[in-house]
């Protein structure tokens, strides 16, 4: 048997007085479309925080492909194969759009700590760069900065940097958030069209969009797993209605 | 037109040497050494985002080292330097474990009460460093036969240390390292995310400027041929952090700039105005408000402006 792309085992999380994840356990396949909902200060984006290592859980397991990443430091598990965005988006504001891109390209190559050789001798790199760029639909912005772009190019930027990585576990903190409705029928697609080979596990509000994208949904309310399966049997499910429909 | 200025400026060092008198040739020699100084800084506040207030640790300890082997265990010149430049760096590497423990103020703190402990040790340890009265009757190296102790000799070899300090630390910033470096700066949490170890390209950074601080220390050890804690106090520290602010940090050229301006004003100015350091506030606060992101970047953005005219 393959091992899960992505296993968490009875997490636990606190703040002082506050769970913020209270003994939540999740299996993601390969490949999975996975859409973790849940009502505002459910505990989504700490749970992300724990999975991405920005934050230490207080107990519990996090495997990713089988190897227990929970005391792994965030860019041990990046080599592991996880990517991810930000709710808020997290880029570098003065550097080109080429530039942003092939940080996440060098991340996970040796030439990061290249000391001698000037950045741009690594013709394939700004290659790469573009060639990401342009499946974004971004090309013709490459050497802008950052600061000068549109937000909703922006939240592209984000998405594209976590692509480049070629992620197997790839975790999206409010793809759509702030998107006008022609951005987000774009982002859609391009989420839609991420290579099978990654585990997606998305954040989102805009049921609309994100249900189409989702072939299973995790239902999250104050810290623990509410409802997990399916996501036609979430959706029926009464609990879903009662804590995030409001029925 | 970037690159005409760039060489306009490289060619200014070359004409002391054939202009100036001694006293002049030894300012600019000083000039270059504390340049140095603060391009190492330079890559710790501008391109790293730490601020240190105690690098004047890596050019005292350098100096010290040079100083107490060559005068008092009769070391040559050449053994001495490697010596002293390795045991810098070893010391970089040391507090560099204990000081990236923090970032921003903390970090700040850190290197200062570290840099505090060897100015004391340099003040009280009187035995070894000979404390306020410091090591006097030094003497400058003479690489291949060459004597160093005119002041036109010396120059030549401030400059030549000195062109390819910047050479290798603008090959450093350029480099994809540099890049990591600088987007360490900017967004720790993201580039962690990315793969990259925030740490280690921190630490690593810490000890490469520890580095070049060490050798701006053995020229000016080299230079003065004397060496008194004040060489590791604070204010030496704090001096060279203005130079790098006031400069243009992240730059450089910034640093350079800001070293000349703060040695033309502590050696030049000080010799009409007694209360020269009342002048280097004044410049200082005109730098802050009129430039707040320092000379370099404030007069390239000024250029800009004139070429592209009046908006």
């Amino acid at each position: 048997m393959t091992p899960h792309a992505l296993e968490i085992k009875n997490l636990n999380k606190a703040f002082g007085g506050l769970s913020v994840t209270q003994n939540v356990s999740l299996t993601i396949r390969p490949g999975e479309r996975r859409l973790v909902i849940g009502p505002n200060g459910a505990g989504k984006t700490t749970l992300f925080n724990q999975i991405s290592g920005d934050i230490r859980p207080n107990s519990g397991h996090i495997y990713l492909f089988g190897t227990d990443v929970t005391h792994l430091a965030p860019y041990r598990r990046a080599h592991s194969g996880l990517s991810r965005t930000y709710q808020i988006i997290t880029l570098f504001t003065g550097d080109t759009l080429e530039h942003n891109i092939t940080l996440g390209l060098i991340g996970l190559r040796p030439s990061r700590w290249q000391m001698w050789r000037p950045l741009s001798y690594y013709g394939d790199l700004t290659t790469e760069a573009r060639r990401i760029l342009d499946t974004v639909g971004l090309l013709h912005l490459a050497t802008h900065p950052i600061s000068d772009i549109a937000y909703g190019e922006k939240r592209r930027v984000e998405l594209a940097m976590a692509l480049a990585q070629k992620p197997r576990v790839l975790l999206l903190d409010e793809p759509l958030a702030g998107l006008s409705n022609t951005e987000r029928s774009q982002v859609k697609s391009l989420i839609a069209s991420i290579s099978r080979e990654t585990a997606v596990i998305m954040i989102e509000h805009d049921m609309d969009t994100a249900l189409d994208l989702a072939e299973t949904v995790t239902l999250l309310n104050y810290g623990r797993v509410i409802v997990d399966g399916d996501r036609d049997s979430v959706i029926a499910d009464e609990r879903t209605r009662e804590v995030y429909l409001g029925v | 037109m970037k690159w005409i200025g760039v060489a306009l400026v490289a060619a200014s060092f070359l004409f002391p040497p054939f202009f100036a008198g001694d006293f002049y040739i030894n300012l600019a020699s000083q000039i270059l050494i504390a340049a140095i100084f603060a391009l190492s800084l330079n890559l710790l506040v501008g391109f790293g985002g730490m601020t240190s207030l105690g690098h004047a640790s890596y050019l005292g300890v350098a100096a010290y080292i040079s100083a107490l082997l060559t005068s008092r265990y009769g070391f040559g010149h050449g053994p001495a330097a490697i010596i002293s430049i390795t045991g810098t760096i070893v010391m970089a590497a040391f507090f560099g474990v204990i000081a990236l423990r923090a970032t921003g103020l903390g970090f700040l703190m850190i290197t200062l009460a570290l840099s505090q402990v060897l100015w004391g040790l340099a003040y009280r340890m009187s035995n070894v460093t000979n404390g306020d009265n410091g090591i006097a009757g030094l003497t400058r190296p003479t690489p291949f036969g060459i004597s160093l102790d005119s002041a036109v000799s010396f120059y030549w070899f401030a400059l030549v240390v000195a062109t390819v300090a910047f050479l290798m630390m603008t090959i450093f910033v350029s480099s994809s390292f540099g890049s990591s470096l600088k987007g360490v700066r900017d967004q720790p949490r993201r580039m962690a995310a990315l793969g990259f170890n925030p740490w280690m390209i921190r630490w690593i950074t810490f000890i490469y400027a520890g580095f070049w601080g060490g050798v701006s220390g053995l020229l000016y050890v080299y230079y003065n041929k004397y060496i008194h804690p004040t060489s590791l106090s604070t204010t030496s520290s704090a001096e060279a952090l203005l130079g790098v602010i006031a400069g243009g940090s992240g730059t450089l050229g910034g640093p350079v700039a800001g070293a000349a301006l703060v040695l033309l004003l502590k050696n030049y100015v000080s010799a009409y105005l007694e209360r020269w350091n009342m002048l280097l506030g004044f410049v200082f606060l005109f730098i802050v408000l009129v430039m707040p992101t320092g000379i370099v970047p404030g007069l390239t953005r000024l250029m800009t402006g004139l070429r592209r005219g009046p908006r």
